[in-house]
């Protein structure tokens, strides 16, 4: 086996590597800078170039941190590993692995919609695929990005007319600014949480161009937030933070949102069907392009994805791992 | 079919009162009456006979998915809802191919929701199932968005959106001028919704000819307080509060209709009350308790629920599980309204009027009022509810009209402390609803020697933080899946509380306990502290 699910987290043990380790090891190969992917303490990362601000924010300033660029190949012990597009946040990478001619593929997350803050995914062909399955079940097909931020946008001017500020929930680190990034700013003016600071200064440090957002700290005092659009974290969400927006709507883009009863249970007013994770169709589209004999099915419905796969004759398995997808995606 | 459908993503979209009583103002203010009669309907939770059985929308929803019935079965456990899980699962309407045939509906275009209901929905019972396939098909093909996810929620039978009869009867009330307790009282008992009943419902003035209509029952609120604090003992009237099925006993024009609170008519499953309401005069209504009751004293409610669901009363059973109706109150007289007159005058004349029938009427009977002297007098007799098989007191305040729904003020029930119990969660899974997707749903287990043996189900108690924790708990410490039910690691240990406990052959411990609930999380305790079997058996009544 060139890679094995060990009680660290994927190993090379040719390579002498992991793969998102979720204990501190030698060697770290990242994916992408979520927290349940990137986790501190490792002596050495590797990861690609667009995501090491955002890593370093995440992993501290001391962090051993080795970057490569998208496509670009290193050899550790005679393994040859290099990063490619996984469309999920700024610098997300598939891990291509490859000894003797076998290919392993680590997808990390996914996702195969539009979005203008990181690269689009690329399938890569390979004999062995690592896919996520946060949202394996065919209920979940995304509407077009357009769509919904139309619908974003409609909302926000509504609750103008109405003398409501919008908030906006929203992951911190992706979603953010991926939504930053496609809301119309001639509506009214956008501000952030404090927790979506320093991450959208990354974002725009590395190079994504987006619209300006002020902090909401810096707002005066008895500023009428009526026409302003705030992000914020879900965790914000009944905290007394937003007692000074009052009165408002609170909305929450998110792939979960796609069933109302995880919609009303957190007593949010609308939900916005926009996730950074493959949908069904983007997930067997992924598995499909990559032509791998084998597929490796980690977080999420992974049993159930694994069930539709081998119904179909694939060699599918579920890989338990400690990853999470988001739940507040 | 377009504004119903606007109205329901409004009403589901907010959690504030105030919006949804002007989201529904907004729609009956401009609906027109025949739609407006069936969104009423279905907004207070009324349901045509069912059009289609489940089982065959499961699977022509599969088959136009194009997936197999595991992974519906799957995907309904993430869903939590059947018209929800149908509605994601469908080709949008421009994904059909030519094999849908759009002219088997009865019309082209957008429709009025009556016409969706009369024409499509209604009809559709009395096809074949080819021609029943063929039109929901045609129908999926049609509606998109919304409109969809409403038409599968009112074919499933299923229409609820979180608003409650009070919330639509208070819109029609603001929308129309007229006194929310007229309205209120005109939806009850049968109708049939059309153009002509909501004019009717609206009306200033109307000589209700309904003869089986009953009157929207008055509810207890729970006594959260010391009951000193309301006041002097000589104002309230303290009645036992009797676990059985409440109530309304209508006698109009030789007639005999009885409703439970549910405003299910129950007149056929109770024989023997009916045959003692024939004594009572025309024009009377009674608001009383239907309990199992033997030779003057009442049975643990478990004896009821052997009547209940029953379509067939022998004789045998009419032996084993007798009924009476005790009555609390009394509403109409001599074809009258009474309900403004102050309780003291009701309980006067319905006392008059039970006396009047009281020896030939064995099962007619009145609740009777607990005399005190003060409050701690009332005290020791609230605390002998238990063995009396009662679930406490009930207080009403001697003055007081006979209010619609519940209002507080002027009845307060006063329940004895319910049992608790220690037990370990030892199997859970997800909810519906509101809580699909969440394993919300518990089973626990207590102590037999040293195995856990399953003996409550309960769903209901834990804050939404501590459900989302328990949840993150069930992931993490899954021992096995049995279809939709995780055994998990027993480590947490709950504090139950229910109000009923009888022995039971159908459980596994032998006990069945009713309306179990979580109390609090015991955080503080380990699975070894959970209470064993032996000390739940000791609960139980003696035996008989």
């Amino acid at each position: 086996m060139l890679i094995l699910p060990t009680d660290a987290g994927l190993y090379c043990p040719i390579g002498d590597f992991y793969i998102d380790p979720w204990q501190p090891v030698a060697r770290a190969v990242i994916t992408h800078a979520h927290s349940d992917h990137a986790r501190p303490g490792s002596a050495a990362y590797l990861a690609t170039r667009d995501s090491e601000r955002v890593l370093r924010t995440r992993l501290g300033a001391d962090a051993h941190i080795e970057t490569l660029a998208y496509g670009e190949s290193v050899s550790i012990n005679g393994v040859d590993v290099s990063f490619h597009p996984a469309g999920h946040i700024l610098g997300s990478a598939q891990v291509r692995v490859a000894y003797r001619g076998e290919v392993w593929v680590v997808s990390g997350d996914y996702k195969t919609d539009p979005d203008m803050t990181c690269a689009p995914f690329e399938p890569v062909r390979c004999h062995t695929f690592m896919t996520e399955s946060t949202f394996g079940l065919p209920i979940y097909r995304w509407p077009p990005q357009a769509s919904v931020l139309a619908q974003i946008s409609e909302w926000w001017r509504r609750n103008q007319e109405a003398g409501r500020a919008s908030i906006l929930y929203a992951y911190a680190l992706g979603k953010a600014q991926r939504l930053i990034a496609g809301l119309d700013p001639t509506i009214g003016p956008i501000f952030v949480h404090g927790a979506l600071v320093r991450i959208t200064e990354d974002y725009r440090a590395s190079g994504v161009a987006l619209p300006p957002v002020q902090y909401v700290g810096d707002a005066p005092r008895g500023f009428d937030w009526s026409q302003a659009l705030i992000l914020a974290p879900p965790s914000a969400h009944g905290t007394p933070w937003l007692r000074r927006f009052d009165p408002f709507s609170t909305g929450f883009a998110s792939g979960w949102m796609r069933i109302r009863g995880t919609r009303r249970r957190r007593a949010i007013d609308r939900g916005f069907v926009l996730s950074d994770h493959a949908d069904w169709p983007g997930l067997l589209a992924a598995i499909d392009a990559t032509g791998a004999e084998r597929v490796w099915v980690t977080h999420g419905y992974a049993a159930v994805l694994v069930r539709w796969l081998q119904d179909r004759g694939h060699d599918a398995a579920v890989i338990q791992t400690r990853f999470e997808g988001e739940v507040g995606e | 079919m377009h504004t119903f459908a606007q109205l329901y993503a409004t009403l589901d979209e907010t959690t504030r009162t105030s919006v949804k009583i002007e989201a529904l103002a907004n729609y009956f203010e401009h609906a027109d009456p025949a739609d407006a009669a069936w969104a009423l309907f279905f907004l207070i939770g009324r349901r045509p006979r069912q059009a289609v059985p489940l089982p065959a929308l499961r699977a022509w929803a599969i088959d136009a998915a194009g997936i197999p019935d595991w992974l519906f079965g799957e995907c309904y456990d993430a869903v939590g809802d059947f018209a929800e899980t149908v509605t994601l699962l469908l080709p949008e309407p421009d994904e059909w191919t030519a094999d849908v045939d759009r002219s088997v509906l009865p019309f082209d275009g957008p429709q009025p929701l009556h016409r969706w209901v009369e024409d499509v929905l209604l009809p559709l019972r009395d096809r074949d199932e080819m021609a029943q396939r063929a039109i929901v098909r045609a129908v999926w093909a049609t509606l998109g968005g919304t409109e969809r996810f409403v038409w599968n929620k009112l074919i499933t039978g299923a229409f609820r959106v979180g608003v409650s009869q009070q919330l639509v009867v208070r819109a029609l009330a603001r929308v129309s001028g007229i006194d929310p307790s007229t309205i209120a009282h005109r939806l009850m008992g049968e109708w049939h919704p059309s153009e002509a009943f909501y004019r009717t419902l609206l009306a200033r003035d109307t000589t209700d000819a309904n003869i089986s209509r009953p009157y929207p029952f008055c509810l207890a609120h729970p006594l959260d307080a010391d009951p000193e604090t309301l006041g002097t003992i000589d104002e309230w009237q303290a009645e036992w509060k009797w676990d059985g099925i409440r109530s309304q006993l209508i006698r109009r024009a030789g007639r005999t209709f009885l409703w439970s609170r549910g405003e299910e008519l129950i007149t056929d499953r109770f024989p023997e009350i009916v045959a003692s309401s024939a004594l009572l005069p025309d024009g009377v209504v009674l608001d009383g308790e239907v309990l199992p009751w033997k030779n003057g004293a009442v049975l643990p409610f478990a004896q009821l629920q052997r009547r209940i669901g029953r379509k067939n009363l022998t004789k045998a059973i009419l032996d084993e599980a007798p009924v009476a109706l005790l009555a609390y109150d009394l509403l109409e007289l001599n074809g009258v309204d009474v309900r403004d007159r102050p309780l003291e005058w009701r309980r006067t004349e319905l006392e008059r009027l039970i006396a009047t029938c009281a020896p030939s009427c064995p099962t007619l009977l009145i609740s009777p009022v607990i005399t005190a002297t003060d409050w701690d007098d009332l005290a020791a007799q609230w605390a002998t509810s238990r063995e009396r098989n009662v679930e406490g007191l009930v207080l009403k305040r001697r003055s007081s009209p006979y209010r619609v729904g519940r209002v507080r003020g002027d009845w307060w029930k006063w329940k004895v402390a319910p049992y608790t119990i220690d037990a370990v969660l030892i199997y859970a899974q997800r909810g519906s609803g509101k809580r699909a997707s969440l394993y919300t749903d518990y089973t626990f287990a207590v102590w037999d020697g040293d195995r856990l043996v399953p003996f409550a189900k309960a769903y209901s108690g834990l804050t939404d933080e501590e459900i989302r924790q328990v949840d993150a708990f069930v992931r993490r410490n899954t021992l096995e899946k049995f279809g939709p039910v995780r055994t998990v690691t027993p480590e947490l240990v709950f504090e139950l509380a229910f109000e009923g406990i009888q022995r039971s052959n159908r459980h596994k411990s032998g006990i069945a306990v009713r309306f179990p609930r979580i109390l609090r999380w015991r955080r503080d305790k380990r699975p070894a502290d959970a209470d064993t079997l032996e000390r739940v058996r000791a609960m139980l009544p003696e035996e008989p």
